[in-house]
């Protein structure tokens, strides 16, 4: 099994395929990257999210009960 | 006895807890395969005497086209558990799948017309039936995806979604079946599992590779994804509090 391209610019271009091929694979890899980080912020941003609401009802609580006393 | 593993599957919160660890293994092993895949098959398999380097695109193409359609059976099958024991963590799956379906879809279209334009002298053409059905597959997990958003209510949008997910099934075998049945610019099976391979085994295993680590990627973020919904609709429960609290 060897290296099919002499050189890294042969490599590139692909015998004129280059766009074709390169462009395919960025697109993916970049969409794959995509599929990969959106989870990942959605549960974040929920943690967060929650985290602050939780503060405003605390802080609620806290606030009712200074009134009260 | 005996299907207090079915219940336990269907209880997000065990869900969530067993897949915290091997998420990250399944990504480590994608991430693996990929590396070794692409550069097996952009670098060192053989240039094809007819298409030239072009060809190369099959090592994504044909495997994201697989997981397109695979993809789709996890998204309806899951939709029909759900409709039918409402199982809560199923209809989560169906909900997840959507959206990777979509984008997994639109790469098999993109990365089919860019091989298209060097090789059959077309970006798109309408009347190639698996083209056809492929576009009709997009718009299907696209329709998921606007059912799930159009109710406020959360057993009403799994309801909706798991039938269109169901009825868009007579697709697959329409995709399948396409290139045989009518004129086709694609091409008939070339991987089978029984029978002889049309193809040599230095273009094939890498091809092989990136198969295997297309569906390592989708189990991945699927499982991912359902992590993300879990926590999301089970935002009222105790366990969901204190993780976030924690």
């Amino acid at each position: 099994m060897n290296f099919q391209f002499e050189s890294l610019q042969d490599f590139l271009h692909m015998s004129g395929h280059g766009f074709y091929v390169w462009m395919c694979f960025l697109l993916t890899f970049g969409l794959m990257l995509y599929l990969v980080l959106a989870p990942e912020i959605r549960i974040r941003q929920f943690i967060k999210q929650q985290r602050r609401i939780e503060q405003r009802l605390t802080s609620a609580r806290v606030e009712s009960e200074l009134k009260g006393s | 006895m005996g299907w207090q593993w079915f219940h336990r599957l269907g209880s997000p919160r065990w869900f969530y807890e067993k897949t915290a660890r091997w998420t990250l293994w399944l990504g480590l092993l994608s991430l693996v395969l990929l590396a070794i895949g692409t550069i097996w098959g952009l670098g060192f398999a053989p240039i094809e005497r007819v298409q030239g380097n072009s060809y190369r695109i099959i090592y994504l193409h044909v495997p994201v086209a697989f997981l397109s359609m695979a993809g789709y059976y996890v998204m309806a099958i899951s939709g029909a558990i759900g409709l039918i024991w409402k199982m809560k963590l199923a209809d989560m799956v169906m909900k997840s799948a959507a959206p990777i379906g979509v984008v997994l879809t639109f790469i098999a279209l993109f990365t089919g017309a860019v091989w298209g334009k060097p090789t059959w002298g077309t970006w798109f053409e309408w009347r190639d039936p698996r083209i056809a059905s492929t576009l009709l597959l997009f718009f299907l997990y696209l329709g998921v995806i606007a059912l799930q958003a159009s109710y406020q209510n959360q057993q009403m949008a799994d309801r909706f979604s798991a039938i269109l997910a169901i009825v868009g099934m007579v697709n697959i075998p329409i995709m399948y079946g396409s290139v045989y049945w009518w004129n086709s610019l694609h091409q008939g099976a070339t991987l089978k599992l029984s029978g002889e391979t049309s193809m040599h085994s230095s273009m094939l295993y890498p091809l092989l590779v990136m198969i295997a680590a297309f569906y390592c990627f989708y189990a991945y973020i699927l499982v991912k994804n359902v992590r993300a919904e879990i926590l999301q609709r089970e935002y009222r429960t105790q366990w969901v509090k204190e993780l976030v609290s924690g």
